[in-house]
């Protein structure tokens, strides 16, 4: 264990002036984002743009979208070790370390949205109370955490054998790959249910909205993961081999097919019916009364997604890399504006007692937030640092620590 | 930037109308003295957390449903001591239980409110709702005559005299609900409901999530979201543990029908204040009582009552 600390810690430190200054850029934002947050906590949540008409917003669009983003992980969970597809077997475990970094950084969102975050013990069975089977949120912390359980088990267990040089058992990982699959439909699932059980909010109380979760999620995982995958076999000797990035992009293209159908579908239902349930659907898309900041947000989101639905359903355009990759930041930010602000937002515009109160996010909310990516980056960044040349055979118990790390350079 | 915040939330507020000419409040200084120690405790997953303005007592309370009996009159001593270092004034902070065979109801008679807002400023006083910025209550909805629908409404009508003609007003607060969206989603229970039928929130049990307040259909639920102002002469000092004590930032709050009034056999101070009378409160298993009558004898309908939410809060057309 020493040894491997002290293995890890040297190559942490050690790397290219590149290297050096993606860290030090991350770590100045982290800073910036954590001194804003303290002023946050000691002056109130007033320092947002939430009020109470409009009671959530920047963060908790933003922790719904990376859920998406832990969920995904299942996409190349499935190939690999159900239907044993080589080219994503072998590259899976970066897509479970994104799950894991996704999970972390929708604790710091969901932490940085609530007011008291010194009680954050009484959430504590045992200690404090957990509202279940009653509340939604007590089931979200229960399934996010199990998630995060079994995405630090699982790429744990094999980076420990791989990094001792033994056999993995597969036999005894597979119960708790198998039981990730669920699980992982299970957060986004839940997280859809947090809105979706409000009959006081028309906008998330449609039995669609589950299904939409998952389907958006994904295409914006997998969209990030496949842009990951190329940093990933650039920066490193990782190899990632082009049909496993391409066997992605079809998911992509079937899930972005699926979440454009469930929109129509939500589209349709709301303007045929004609009801008071059309008003949140309508200040996002056209506004209500002259009011409507989302209006410009989400028909950039709805281009975007309709532009990256063709990109990834042509097979020329899905297999060449400039436009995979442009398709791929499309639907990241696309999914982005959609699940995230787009989502919350309307659905407390118009008030439940009819009022238009708008929202926006204020610098401080944004600095946060940003803050809080950034320390999502560096955790990434970090663990690949140290995982991947595990993964690849470089690194093990038996590699002399500095002269390899030395030698590999960043 | 949090100034720019305050006046916007200060600006979503309704101001009084010339009723009596008593009712607006002078400016406000209030002093935030905090002679508490404060604690920084590394708690939250960043591993840092600045647990500014609470103590250690403060910090490991109980929930109030959970509370033995010591813990409850050493609680009650604790806050006592806090308010009269913040405001100056010796606080009764009562922890009367609901009395037996008492089920609160509400009733308010559409056609005689005025729109005055009077209940509105009462509510506030009574219950130390923050003045800067402002939180109430009570909300009074103006209707074109001939439309109940809310989207039409306004709370936004400043007119030399009510009641407008053309116009009619309806106001909403806390309904109450027997099958309250607002306690199921807490992921703490800092908020249920109490055998006599008052929603009630723990203000020291809140970690200020606010999914309660997403999940009310009628905007019962206000958020402090910095430390509440009230001057030291407007504090209300008779007050209850679930109801009227002074809050703190970050939490969530709302009408409790004045908890500290109606469990020691007072009136809600709305309905006191009514000058038509158009609020009339009651035990609804009581069949004399004047609540029970109206629900049984006049023509009434609960808000949004499609969503099944049973509010114990009635509206009612006398004549």
């Amino acid at each position: 264990m020493k040894r491997f600390a002290t293995q890890a810690v040297k190559r942490i430190l050690s790397g290219s002036p590149l290297y050096y200054s993606w860290l030090v850029v991350l770590l100045v934002l982290a800073g910036v984002g954590i001194s804003a947050y303290v002023k946050q906590l000691q002056t109130g949540l007033i320092v947002t743009g939430m009020t109470s008409y409009v009671s959530w917003g920047f963060y908790l669009g933003n922790f719904t979208f990376l859920v998406g983003v832990a969920a995904a992980a299942v996409l190349l969970i499935i190939p690999a070790y159900l239907y044993d597809f080589g080219p994503i077997k072998e590259i899976v475990i970066v897509g479970e370390i994104l799950a894991v970094t996704a999970l972390l950084m929708c604790m710091m969102f969901v932490t940085a949205d609530l007011g008291r975050p010194d009680r954050l013990w009484h959430l504590f069975p045992g200690l404090g109370i957990l509202n279940l089977p009653r509340s939604m949120l007590a089931w979200d912390i229960v399934v996010l955490n199990g998630y995060l359980f079994l995405n630090l088990f699982i790429p744990g267990y094999i980076i420990y054998k791989a990094y001792n040089e033994k056999e993995v058992n597969y036999r005894f990982l597979l119960p708790f790959i198998l039981l990730s699959i669920p699980w992982a439909v299970s957060i986004h699932t839940v997280t859809a249910f947090i809105y979706n059980g409000l009959a006081a909010r028309p906008f998330w109380n449609a039995s669609i909205l589950a299904p939409r979760f998952l389907a958006s999620a994904f295409c914006s995982g997998p969209a990030l993961i496949i842009l990951l995958y190329q940093l990933v076999r650039h920066y490193t000797s990782f190899h990632v081999k082009d049909e496993a990035l391409f066997k992605i992009a079809e998911m992509i293209s079937i899930a972005m097919a699926l979440n454009l159908f469930l929109l129509g579908a939500e589209f349709f239902k709301e303007l045929y019916s004609d009801t008071h349930h059309l008003s949140p659907l309508k200040y996002l898309y056209v506004g209500i009364g002259g009011k409507g900041r989302l209006v410009p947000w989400v028909w950039t989101a709805f281009g975007f997604n309709v532009a990256a639905f063709a990109i990834f359903l042509i097979p020329w355009t899905r297999k060449s890399f400039v436009t995979l990759n442009l398709g791929c930041v499309l639907i990241i930010i696309g999914i982005w504006i959609e699940k995230g602000i787009g989502l919350i937002v309307p659905g407390f515009i118009p008030a439940t007692l009819g009022e238009v109160w708008e929202y926006a996010p204020t610098t401080l909310e944004i600095i946060v937030s940003v803050g809080i990516w950034s320390i999502g980056f560096l955790i990434l960044t970090i663990a690949l640092r140290i995982i991947l040349p595990i993964e690849t055979g470089e690194l093990t118990r038996y590699t002399h620590p500095v002269r390899r790390a030395v030698a590999q350079g960043a | 930037m949090s100034d720019e915040i305050i006046s916007r939330l200060n600006h979503s507020e309704v101001s009084p109308l010339k009723y009596d000419g008593e009712i607006s409040h002078s400016s406000l200084e209030g002093p935030v003295m905090d002679r508490r120690t404060f604690l920084v405790g590394a708690a939250s997953v960043l591993g840092m957390l600045a647990v500014s303005a609470c103590s250690w007592e403060e910090f490991i309370q109980n929930n109030f449903q959970r509370m033995t009996k010591e813990e409850m009159e050493h609680t009650i001593e604790r806050l006592g001591e806090e308010y009269k270092a913040k405001y100056g004034r010796d606080f009764v902070v009562g922890v009367e239980g609901p009395v037996d065979h008492t089920l609160f109801g509400y009733a308010l008679d559409i056609q005689r409110c005025i729109g005055c807002r009077r209940c509105v400023y009462a509510c506030v006083e009574e219950n130390n709702q923050s003045r800067d910025p402002q939180i109430q209550y009570i909300r009074v909805l103006r209707f074109k005559d001939g439309d109940m629908d809310l989207e039409h409404s306004t709370i936004y009508y400043d007119p030399d005299e009510v009641p407008q003609a053309g116009y009619y007003y309806m106001p909403v607060q806390c309904q109450q609900c027997a099958n309250a969206p607002c306690t199921k989603v807490c992921p703490v229970k800092a908020t249920w409901t109490e055998p006599d039928g008052i929603v009630v929130v723990d203000y020291n049990w809140c970690i200020g999530c606010r999914y309660c307040m997403a999940a009310c259909p009628y905007m019962g639920r206000w958020f402090n979201f910095t430390d509440p102002v009230i001057p030291a002469d407007k504090i209300n000092t008779v007050t209850h543990y679930l109801g009227n004590r002074p809050r703190m930032r970050n939490v969530v709050e709302k009408c409790t029908f004045c908890i500290q009034r109606v469990r020691v056999g007072k009136y809600p101070a709305c309905v006191e204040v009514c000058p038509v009378g158009a609020r009339k409160f009651g035990n609804l298993l009581d069949p004399d009582s004047e609540i029970s009558r109206i629900i049984r004898t006049k023509r009434v309908f609960r808000l949004k009552s499609e969503l099944n939410t049973q509010p114990k809060f009635y509206y009612f057309f006398a004549s």
